[in-house]
């Protein structure tokens, strides 16, 4: 395991950054969290897969606050998440994401995209701001499209350039809803690249995906959702060559077929 | 010899071929018939219309503006007599236009802006009743919506004697509304110079706010220190000059109320009318202005820790108002030209006004080329206005 040193290198510690207890949530009758417990710690890498409807894009939602949950703790770097607006934005700066259909905004540059949340989120004055914002574009790799509008970049650019602009709020935690889902198959290496560099930088990561190749590399852990539960948790090695879980070696034989 | 005349058609295209069959001869030949055909029309309209002047031997010309009018308006924003021209009748007629139209564009907009989010709002309640305001506004033709109105303000509404006063001095009865003004006082104008420098003052230093952000990252407060240094300074002034506010307030003499500024109850019904017709038009708008910003930008926002303010302001209204502001102009637009409708009811307007000339001067086709091109150059106008802001909000994207 040659990561596991770099692990270690990249500052993994024992503390805890989100933990979710015993959450449950529910669409009306539909029950679409049962139940789930989940730690994450510092540096920790998380894969979450499952099929779809399986309530792992909830899960993640869950832990910024796009979604409520209806019953258990979900705690951020120790704050708990209530209906606390103060609280809710207090955690939301502290947890970036990234999304399946990139979210950038239309209306402003790539730099600006970058810049407009440290700007008005956390006070950065402009030309700090801009130097961070290159930063982190020069570390996804289009520091050249600063001054292009999301329109005129494709799928794969826009999605780095969605990464950046997360990173640019110096989150403590990474948050990935399918990064990679709506992407053409040639543009899905980029971002995948993108995202194994933040791993191996340290950044905590908790990713919804279904790029098994990711999660072989990177992760630490492996969460499995099936039907708003989470089945089976373990390390990659374990997780695909020795699945405890019926349920498990079902999804497992169907997503590695081809 | 049929494939190479094909051939050779396809590649010079005037060879070769019988020239009735030659596209680019028969394009020249249509655009010549329509022109001749044009031409012809106009020449026929033109000379008839001449000959029949001659035949009723009717004078042509705009001489008649200096003419006497010789007839009364009920309301005029300038002093009119019958005595005075129809060139001032037709001011006072599209002044009283502009009036209306005016007053119901912001009108229109304020209700239309109020209704369109609360058909977006989460309350049931709230949203159906704007549901309701949208779809009868919107499906009942603005005549019969004028009709009802001025039916309401003259018959329904109390006579003068038992007026409603639902505010100190403020009367409505069926001849109108009346209402207090501040009588003018010459210390007034200072007050107002200072409040004008004010506004300016507040913009200099909204600039210097987001100068300010982008130097130290310290959030522009904008809303309460623009709000006191436009009002702060002019008060104080107004203070210092022993505060005269004498109000003429309405009060009621032997047969009506005297005193105050009044409108007529023509007047309040056409502005009733145009600006709830037009405000369900201009809901819809900014409804659909702010569902055309797809929920993401707001997850996205949100995740980025942006409070709700902001989120609207920065990165929602930017994007909704470039999809609000073309189709809100043509709604000012119509709301200008339905003015026109004034003439059922009663209010003097250009067309009121217009009309009555014609009569009078028998001089038809140069009064309606007089309000034709008036309605023109107006919207053209609020067209330029709508446009040079449209541009100034107009976002580029790619």
């Amino acid at each position: 395991m040659a990561h596991a040193t770099a692990n270690a290198e990249a500052g993994r510690s024992d503390e805890i950054m989100v933990d979710l207890q015993r959450v449950n949530k529910w669409y009306g009758d539909f029950h679409v969290l049962k139940d789930v417990s989940l730690t994450v710690r510092r540096g920790e890498r998380i894969v979450v897969c499952g099929p779809s409807g399986s309530g792992k894009s909830t899960l993640i939602r869950c832990i910024n606050r796009l979604e409520e949950h209806q019953q258990g703790r979900i705690l951020v770097e120790n704050i708990e998440l209530t209906n606390d607006v103060k609280n809710i934005e207090m955690i939301r700066r502290e947890v970036g994401m990234v999304f399946q259909s990139f979210n950038l905004f239309p209306h402003l540059t790539v730099l600006e995209n970058c810049t407009l949340a440290p700007l008005w989120v956390r006070k950065m004055p402009q030309r700090e701001a801009a130097a961070v914002a290159m930063k982190f574009l020069e570390r996804v790799r289009i520091p050249e499209q600063a001054e292009k509008y999301p329109g005129q970049l494709s799928g794969g650019q826009q999605q780095r350039v969605a990464i950046a602009r997360s990173l640019c709020m110096m989150p403590q935690v990474m948050l990935f809803d399918e990064p990679t889902s709506a992407l053409d198959p040639e543009m899905i290496k980029e971002v995948l690249d993108v995202m194994v560099e933040l791993a191996h930088e340290g950044m905590t990561m908790i990713c919804v995906t279904h790029e098994m190749g990711f999660a072989k590399s990177v992760a630490d852990n492996v969460v499995f959702m099936d039907q708003g539960e989470i089945v089976e948790m373990a390390p990659p090695a374990e997780f695909f060559t020795n699945p405890r879980s019926d349920r498990t070696k079902a999804f497992l034989s169907q997503i590695l077929a081809h | 010899m049929a494939r190479e005349g094909l051939g050779q058609s396809a590649a010079t295209a005037s060879s070769g071929v019988v020239w009735w069959r030659n596209p680019t001869i028969r394009g020249v030949i249509a655009q010549v018939v329509v022109v001749v055909l044009l031409v012809a029309v106009v020449w026929y309209l033109v000379h008839n219309t001449i000959t029949n002047l001659n035949e009723r031997s009717i004078r042509t010309g705009f001489s008649f503006l200096d003419q006497e009018a010789g007839f009364a308006i009920g309301e005029a924003l300038i002093a009119f007599a019958p005595t005075d021209t129809y060139g001032r009748a037709l001011l006072v007629g599209l002044l009283n236009t502009l009036r209306v139209s005016l007053i119901g564009i912001v009108l229109a907009t304020l209700l239309g802006v109020v209704i369109g989010i609360a058909r977006l709002s989460s309350n049931w309640l709230v949203a159906k009743l704007a549901s309701v305001y949208v779809e009868v506004t919107r499906n009942i033709p603005l005549l019969l919506q004028l009709f009802f109105w001025y039916t309401i303000v003259t018959q329904l509404l109390p006579a003068v004697r038992e007026a409603l006063e639902p505010v100190p001095g403020v009367v409505l009865s069926k001849s109108g509304l009346q209402f207090p003004i501040v009588v003018g006082d010459p210390t007034h104008l200072p007050v107002l110079g200072v409040l004008a420098l004010s506004i300016v003052a507040a913009f200099v230093y909204r600039r210097h706010a987001y100068r300010r952000q982008r130097e130290t990252g310290q959030e522009p407060r904008l809303l309460w220190p623009m709000l006191a240094i436009i009002c702060l300074p002019a008060l104080a002034v107004f203070l210092v000059t022993g505060a005269p506010l004498e109000l003429d307030v309405p009060e009621f003499t032997r047969f009506n109320y005297r005193g105050g500024a009044s409108v007529t109850p023509e007047f309040l019904a056409l502005l009733l009318g145009l600006s709830i017709y037009t405000a369900g038009f201009i809901a819809e708008i900014v409804r659909s202005g702010i569902l055309a910003v797809p929920w993401g930008q707001t997850e996205a926002a949100a995740a980025l820790g942006f409070r709700r303010g902001l989120q609207l302001r920065l990165i929602v209204l930017p994007q909704a108002l470039r999809i609000i502001v073309p189709p809100t102009t043509s709604n000012y637009l119509n709301l200008t030209k339905n003015s026109s409708l004034a003439v059922a009811i009663g209010y003097p307007d250009l067309v009121s006004v217009g009309n009555t000339t014609l009569n009078q001067t028998g001089q038809a086709i140069e009064c309606i080329s007089i309000m034709m091109a008036i309605y023109l150059t107006i919207s053209l106008l609020i067209s330029a206005f709508m446009n040079w802001y449209n541009r100034r909000i107009a976002l580029v994207e790619r």
